[in-house]
């Protein structure tokens, strides 16, 4: 796929619709506050970066966004996260379906490592009982090349996930996600076990797939949200600092507790 | 304003030696102009000449900032306030730089008048270097402070620098237009007054440099700017 970043990107000052709509979110583990009344829009189409200390809260709020939070035992959670107007927490709403439309990438590439690359492709598909085998190798193949893999794996399919590099393996789990075809991608940490040239491949391809979908990524890599994202929120203490464009955020920020973090002043 | 430290104090000891550059720089630069003019108007040749031979340690300050601040973009990727303070080192020095080479052109007006004292323009050409040095010295303080009110006053007073050197460029006009011989002097006394205006727009630049740092907003060329 061509990539076309910049003549996409869209205005710091230009702001979407509402993806997302966070509304005074709380959320922990028994008696421990993790999150506290956290309220914000996460914009259709645009990469929204979550930056923080260690303990901030970063992949608690993200996994709050499709569900994955209450698969602890102890995990609480109350306010409200409207996903295009309707509030994932109803009691209607499915965590399986609703994880097929808010999709995840987590920190170390998980490719399940004796299954092919290609079965892993479709291992999202056949979770959710909706594979026809009639598209598979369409959906794979689309999937392989929205995730910028498909030229260095179309001519190895039946080798195992475990074969593949570090940088690989991500863009594979990039292309297991992709292939449920959610509306949002939620990326926690995806490269910080990844060189620098895979990294730059993963941040180019965000690029790309920002034109598609609404993605979140958690970073502690600052350089890495000024590069990839429109917006950003910094979170401290399980307290939202400030949210606002990126390029302002990181060049003017308005709270001097984010000014302080990311400059390297932790007192 | 109590500034927090960095926790990396090896960062925060690079970004004190900018800092400390451009102090150094500034201080070298203010007694340039003190110096030039003084040499202008004594007539002091070889003071002048040491002037002109001192420019060197500006440019070695400005070299070594340079170089220093691109260490620092290379190496901590600063953001933030350190951001906006590296950009403006960079553009600072480029500014106490052109400082110091009008102070020279100064020294060689004084040269070139061979000893001849401007006695007529003394008191305009003095207080024009003094204008020069106090707003050199305020805008240096307003950053050192991170006092952006106190750099917004060093802004508004240069129109006094350009009212001053106008007066004084018709007054040498009048002068070389009724006497013929003092064409020579006339050209030397009006460029002085020039490089010492010029200055002061340097010193401008500056303080909307402190402008941009404390408040990250820039100011220059407010409304003249296409959107």
């Amino acid at each position: 796929m061509p990539a076309k970043p910049q003549a996409h990107r869209a205005s710091a000052a230009e702001t979407a619709p509402k993806k997302i709509d966070v509304k005074d979110l709380s959320a922990g583990f028994g008696d421990k506050t993790v999150l506290r009344s956290i309220s914000m829009p996460i914009e259709d189409k645009r990469v929204t970066a979550i930056i923080g200390p260690s303990g901030c809260g970063k992949s608690t709020f993200i996994r709050c966004l499709n569900r994955m939070h209450e698969l602890s035992p102890i995990a609480r959670i109350s306010g409200k996260i409207l996903l295009d107007g309707r509030d994932i927490y109803d009691k209607g709403v499915d965590p399986v379906l609703l994880r097929r439309r808010v999709g995840m990438v987590f920190q170390k590439p998980n490719p399940f490592p004796t299954m092919s690359i290609r079965d892993n492709v479709v291992a999202g598909l056949r979770l959710t009982g909706s594979l026809r085998r009639s598209t598979t190798d369409q959906v794979v193949e689309k999937a392989l090349v929205q995730a910028a893999l498909w030229d260095e794996v179309k001519d190895r399919m039946s080798d195992p996930g475990g074969s593949l590099s570090g940088g690989q393996q991500q863009r594979l789990c990039i292309a297991r996600a992709l292939a449920v075809d959610p509306e949002v991608l939620l990326m926690d940490e995806p490269c910080s076990a990844l060189d620098p040239i895979a990294t730059a491949r993963i941040e180019d391809l965000l690029h790309v797939l920002r034109n598609d979908y609404t993605i979140v990524i958690v970073t502690h890599n600052m350089q890495q949200a000024t590069r990839v994202s429109d917006r950003t929120a910094f979170f401290l203490t399980g307290d939202l600092v400030e949210m606002g464009s990126t390029d302002d955020l990181f060049t003017s920020p308005r709270d001097p507790r984010t000014e302080d973090y990311i400059t390297g002043k932790f007192g | 304003m109590q500034q927090k430290r960095h926790t990396d104090r090896e960062y925060e000891a690079e970004l004190s030696r900018v800092r400390d550059n451009l102090l150094r720089m500034t201080g070298r630069v203010e007694q340039m102009i003190a110096d030039s003019v003084r040499a202008l108007l004594e007539g002091d040749v070889p003071l002048a000449r040491r002037t002109i031979e001192d420019d060197h340690k500006v440019n070695r300050l400005e070299v070594d900032t340079d170089d220093l601040c691109l260490l620092i973009l290379a190496k901590r990727q600063p953001l933030g306030s350190d951001l906006r303070f590296i950009t403006l080192a960079m553009k600072m020095v480029t500014d106490l730089e052109r400082i110091g080479d009008l102070a020279v052109n100064i020294a060689e007006r004084a040269v070139a008048l061979s000893g001849e004292r401007p006695a007529a323009f003394a008191a305009v050409l003095s207080r024009l270097a003094e204008l020069d040095q106090n707003q050199l010295r305020e805008a240096i303080e307003s950053f050192v402070t991170r006092d952006a009110a106190r750099a917004e006053k060093v802004c508004a007073s240069d129109d006094q620098i350009d009212k001053l050197y106008w007066q004084l460029a018709q007054e040498a006009q009048k002068d070389m237009a009724h006497d013929g011989a003092s064409l020579e002097r006339g050209i030397h006394v009006q460029a002085a007054a020039k490089f010492l205006e010029r200055i002061g727009d340097h010193v401008t630049n500056l303080a909307e440099l402190v402008i941009f740092l404390v408040r990250g907003k820039d100011i220059r060329h407010l409304g003249k700017l296409e959107s």
